[in-house]
């Protein structure tokens, strides 16, 4: 196989999805949850701009990836505060233990 | 050249990525998740993407950043390590079925066309793409005065209910 940057970067996108889906299965923290949405957007973002380059349109490719940057921003913004307010009202930030709906 | 420059830059970045989650510090793995930051940006760097990667950047690796230390400072920063929700090898196992299959559907399409012409982003952004930038505009600012709306504390004797 002929190894161009292209396939580099491919490849690289690949693996950075791949630690950031671990990293989603095994972590119990919220804030470490929300961290690992970071981690999975930016290759996310990476793979949208090596689509960008390969179809020759690296125009649109950067709108949908600036997309995507601000709006996993809001998420992050959102999910922060709510991580705080589960703090706040459970004084825990395990998953597992806040699993109830109770009011 | 070339290729070692990505290869050193993107195996930064999955090596940055594996000690955020693994740290048991949740500072530590702030720091990590911002060196991830600036190595993709230089990756989308190289890839001709520049307003992309400055967006990148100062988003990622500055605003999300502040957020998480401001976070922290609110909660703390417990050490807390416990026990994963599945066991960590079927993890990998999934996740590793789920990267091939990704992989093998994306790599059977690859076709690198030759590019028409320079495409100015900010006539993409700003015709083609218009209404993403508005609805963008609605989501930041939905997304502020929610924060505030989480963040807001009730005053003592104040239940929130709304009287009939």
């Amino acid at each position: 196989m002929n190894l161009t940057p292209l396939n580099i970067v491919f490849w690289g996108v690949a693996g950075l999805f791949g630690v950031g889906l671990y990293g989603l299965l095994i972590t119990r923290n919220l804030i470490k949850v929300v961290m690992v949405l970071q981690i999975l957007v930016k290759a996310v973002v990476l793979a949208l701009v090596l689509a960008g380059k390969i179809s020759g349109n690296l125009g649109l490719g950067q709108s949908i990836a600036a997309t995507v940057i601000v709006v996993d921003t809001i998420v992050a913004v959102v999910g922060l505060a709510l991580a705080v307010q589960v703090r706040r009202r459970f004084g825990t930030l395990d998953v597992s233990k806040i699993d109830t709906l109770r009011g | 050249m070339d290729n070692i420059q990505y290869a050193i830059l993107l195996a930064g970045a999955i090596l940055c990525a594996y000690c955020a989650i693994v740290s048991k510090r949740i500072l530590s793995a702030t720091l990590y998740l911002a060196g991830i930051s600036a190595l993709v940006s230089t990756v989308i760097y190289k890839l001709g993407a520049m307003q992309v990667a400055v967006i990148e950047l100062s988003v990622g690796a500055g605003l999300v950043t502040v957020l998480l230390v401001y976070a922290l400072s609110v909660v703390g920063d417990d050490a807390l390590d416990p026990s994963s929700i599945i066991s960590k090898p079927m993890a990998f196992i999934v996740v590793a079925l789920t990267i091939s299959i990704l992989g093998w559907m994306a790599y059977t399409k690859w076709a690198i066309v030759e590019s028409t012409g320079s495409i100015v982003l900010a006539d993409v952004l700003w015709q083609q793409r218009v209404l993403d930038v508005w609805i963008q505009i609605a989501l930041i600012f939905s997304g502020v005065m929610g924060v505030l709306g989480l963040l807001s504390e009730q005053k003592p004797g104040q239940t929130g209910d709304v009287p009939l």
